[in-house]
């Protein structure tokens, strides 16, 4: 008897037409090195559990720990076990923890620990005999950048890095990529020098959030809004991600990176990106990547640093309640530090369609509350027909996508005032997700880790991008780090009045998300 | 809020909706789709109960059409309608009108149940039960885009999909094809592997059981091979085999919970595929509302084949293996293939 190879389109019970039948991934696993952090316990094994409870992971799929405990097996299941019955967004179902439990292994060992990487290594080859992953495995290096190195060398020396046969291995990796465009480029050539560049997949949470993938579906799926999505029509664009709660436990890592190194380089400038970028040829990662690449391109940094650009620091205060630190009386910051927790920042993107069309980035933490939202604000009627005094109260039209909370789409415009004068006030018209689909949308690293197993690239930035968006930071990093400090504002309001200062200047002000 | 409305209208309904969503405070609603379940007394509650879960995932208008044309002459003669609104709480994410037509009303279904739609959004008519022959052309299915049907409710399960399959119309699905997802996402999911030539196969599942039958047809339709039905205690669907050169491809549940795959030349492994209830399935079924051609390619490919089933069917009344659903061999084909065509018109 012959065997075939069929590749998916081949496969005689799967037919494009036949739409109820989801993507699930082909035998492989999952090596988290630094399992026993934070982000493993609360985002990543529940993610896992909730693929495995929707039934997009394939049967005998593994999920190995690696990190420095001394672990059995056994105990590395329980963790899982809690950890999935506690963050897990999908009910506990028991069939569903026994098909995943009998794939779970821990090695234990440093990163410098050549005897562990045998034994993970060991591991992996059990695995392939009992469990049928087909050599199929993503590293997924959930560890301070700093041990980067150290891991995919590691993983290179012990023939890890790469598969036999068609099989692959592809490597994870998290924020930060870099402080600056010199250490992105040093860590690229690390990764890449063990890993090719393809095999590379670098999370960036925010873009496998639903609503940030709907900003595509929103621009290029509609005809309403392409039209009027240039310098004609819209004024300026603010993107917002405010957190209210301060550095936490992070004082060791977020000293020294602020606010703009942390969530600007990658957050907001990927929804810049998506927010400004041409309609791609298609849905291609290629394609997606290039068109990117062409509106980063063509940001431009405004001359004067100084007028355009804001850094704070959030001060001791009363924040919804609660009396709340400052940052520099933080557990182990030193009360000289310079470092920001909120930047805002003006770009401008040359290009037609957006030449003269501000766009306003800031971030911070201690605000007002949690939020992140695209504001697209635009332009005034050019002549109003009503007698004056009606439109006072009339603002800009606006569209706002939330990307969190409450995920959704708000439009703003006018509305006549029900009564005899007339009189024109501000509306608005609401999309909630909640509202039209389902309850709880699948979290990010749902969808994230699926695409990684899938080899689907689309979601992850590339490492020209991450690149490209250094070189827009690096110059106003160098311009802070040489002129005055970060202005001071109290915790649980909306930034420093420099950053109102900086809008009014410009004749705007910064909406209240 | 719940209003109860005696000896009502239509319009009247429509305004005590509007009312009751004024009352708790929520003007807009976002509601993506109208439910129209088509059931009786007896079955409406746990229809209902289904449906207010599958509208966390689809905020929906549910309309719950109770048809009581009464017993003695004097009650069929008369006619009323009286309607239960309810908006919030027990609502599920959108609201509820129970519809209880008495009398000659019955009749009439769709003339109460029209005015009440959403304005613009897709309309699914569900019988939890007893479905009409041809539910393309019910009075009630017209209105709808997706029609949902459910051959394991009917008297004689496998019969009933031949009926389903002659009154077929572009937007018609069962629950039993609902049913199936899971077990041929796996199947699918087993096949993007390398695998040798498939030469036959066999489902095994309880008896009266219309899954287990589509499942055959399904595998005979895409396979191209000849397919055993073998009646096991059940519960439902109990194994599927895929007899290839180097071995058998399997995937076998006898406990209706945990499934154990396993391929030739690799371990076997444990796969979770529950059987699900009706409210993930009814949500399963509102993900989607184009027509469902692989359902009809399936359903259709089996009326010859069901007609003898349903025939020998009736004959085996318990265990012993019958010659149930055996999809054509390779030979045959493409003749079938030709009667598929002639039978879709």
């Amino acid at each position: 008897m012959s065997t075939e190879t069929p590749d998916r389109g081949s496969n005689p019970l799967r037919d494009p037409l036949d739409r109820r039948l989801p993507r699930i991934a082909g035998p492989s696993g999952l090596i988290i090195f630094g399992v026993t952090g934070d982000l493993s316990r609360k985002k990543l094994m529940p993610a896992v559990y909730d693929l495995a409870n929707r039934g997009l992971l394939p049967p005998g799929f593994a999920l190995v720990g690696f990190a420095r405990r001394s672990w059995e097996n056994e105990d590395f299941a329980q963790e899982v076990h809690d950890a999935v019955k506690e963050h897990a967004r999908t009910p506990f179902r028991e069939e569903v923890w026994q098909q995943l439990a009998e794939g779970c292994r821990f090695v234990q060992g440093d990163f410098d620990d050549d005897t562990a990487f045998e034994t993970l290594k060991s591991t992996i080859e059990e695995l392939d005999k009992a469990r049928g992953t087909g050599g199929n495995f993503a590293f997924y290096l959930s560890v301070p950048p700093k041990f980067f190195p150290n891991v995919v060398q590691q993983l290179k020396k012990h023939g890890l890095s790469q598969g036999t046969g068609d099989s692959w291995r592809r490597a994870v990796i998290e924020k930060p990529f870099g402080h600056d465009l010199a250490s992105a480029q040093d860590l690229n050539r690390i990764v890449h020098d063990v890993f090719p560049p393809n095999e590379v997949f670098r999370i960036d949470h925010y873009l496998g959030k639903e609503t940030v993938q709907n900003i595509l579906a929103l621009r290029f799926a509609n005809t309403m809004y392409e039209p009027i999505w240039n310098r004609s029509y819209v004024d300026h664009v603010q993107i917002t991600m405010a957190e209210d709660i301060g550095i936490g436990g992070r004082a060791g890592y977020y000293d020294g990176i602020g606010a703009a190194r942390d969530v600007i380089q990658n957050h907001l400038l990927q929804l810049l990106a998506l927010t400004a970028m041409e309609e791609p040829g298609s849905f291609h990662p290629k394609a997606l990547t290039a068109e990117k690449l062409k509106v980063l391109g063509a940001v431009q940094l405004p001359d004067d640093l100084g007028k355009h650009t804001v850094r704070g620091q959030y001060a001791h205060a009363w924040q919804g309640g609660e009396e709340v630190l400052g940052y520099l009386e933080e557990d182990g910051i030193d009360p000289k530090s310079k470092t920001d927790t909120y930047a805002a920042i003006k770009l401008e993107i040359n290009n037609r369609r957006w030449a003269g069309v501000p766009f306003y980035l800031r971030t911070g933490k201690r605000l007002g509350r949690r939020v992140t939202e695209i504001a697209v604000i635009f332009k005034r009627a050019p002549y109003l027909p009503f007698e004056s005094g009606a439109t006072e109260e009339l603002g800009q039209n606006a569209l706002v996508i939330r990307v969190q909370p409450d995920e959704g789409v708000t439009v703003r415009f006018g509305s006549k005032v029900p009564g005899t004068s007339t009189e024109v006030r501000d509306v608005t018209m609401d999309f909630a997700y909640g509202e039209s689909f389902t309850e709880s949308s699948p979290e990010a690293y749902e969808r994230l880790i699926l695409d990684v197993l899938l080899g689907d690239a689309n979601l992850f930035p590339r490492h020209q991008e991450v690149e490209l968006s250094w070189t827009i930071l690096d110059p106003i990093e160098a311009y802070w780090d040489k002129h005055g400090k970060p202005a001071q504002y109290a915790s649980g309001t909306w930034g420093p009045a420099e950053a109102d200062e900086m809008l009014a200047r410009d004749g705007r002000s910064w909406r209240r998300p | 809020m719940k209003i109860d409305l005696t000896d009502t209208t239509s319009a009247r309904i429509n305004t005590g909706l509007i009312d009751a969503r004024r009352a708790i405070g929520t003007p807009a609603v976002g509601m993506v789709l109208t439910l129209v379940i088509v059931t009786d007394e007896g079955s409406a509650y746990d229809a209902l109960k289904a449906a207010h879960e599958a509208s966390r995932e689809h905020p929906s208008r549910i309309l719950a059409v109770i048809k009581r044309p009464g017993r003695s002459p004097r009650e069929r003669a008369g006619a009323r309608l009286d309607a239960e609104v309810v908006v919030g709480d027990e609502a599920g994410t959108g609201e509820t009108v129970v519809l209880r037509m008495h009398g000659e009303l019955a009749n009439h279904a769709e003339s109460v149940v029209l005015p009440l739609l959403l304005p613009d959004a897709p309309v699914v008519c569900w019988w939890p039960d007893q479905a009409p022959e041809k539910a393309g052309t019910d009075p009630l299915g017209r209105l709808a885009q997706r029609r949902i049907t459910d051959a394991s409710s009917a008297e004689d399960p496998v019969g009933s999909l031949v009926v389903r399959a002659d009154g077929y119309t572009p937007g018609d699905t069962d629950l039993a094809w609902t049913r199936l997802t899971p077990w041929r996402s796996m199947l699918a999911a087993a096949l993007d592997q390398k695998h040798s030539t498939i030469t036959a196969a066999a489902v095994e599942g309880e008896a009266y059981n219309a899954s287990t039958e589509l499942l055959a047809l399904w595998l005979a339709d895409r396979l191209g091979v000849e397919v055993e039905r073998k009646v096991s205690d059940g519960p439902g669907i109990t194994a599927v085999r895929l007899v290839t050169g180097d071995g058998d491809i399997c995937l076998d549940r006898s406990d209706g919970r945990l499934a154990e795959l396993s391929v030739p030349g690799q371990p076997d492994r444990h796969v979770a595929l529950k059987r699900r209830e009706t409210a993930e399935l009814i949500a399963e079924e509102l993900r989607r509302l184009d027509p469902d051609d692989i359902y009809r390619a399936t359903v259709q490919y089996g009326v010859k084949h069901l007609v003898s089933t349903a025939r020998s069917g009736k004959g085996t009344d318990d265990g012993g293996p019958t010659a149930a659903a055996r999809a054509t061999p390779p030979a045959a084909k493409k003749a079938a293939s030709g009667g598929k065509a002639a039978t879709s018109k």
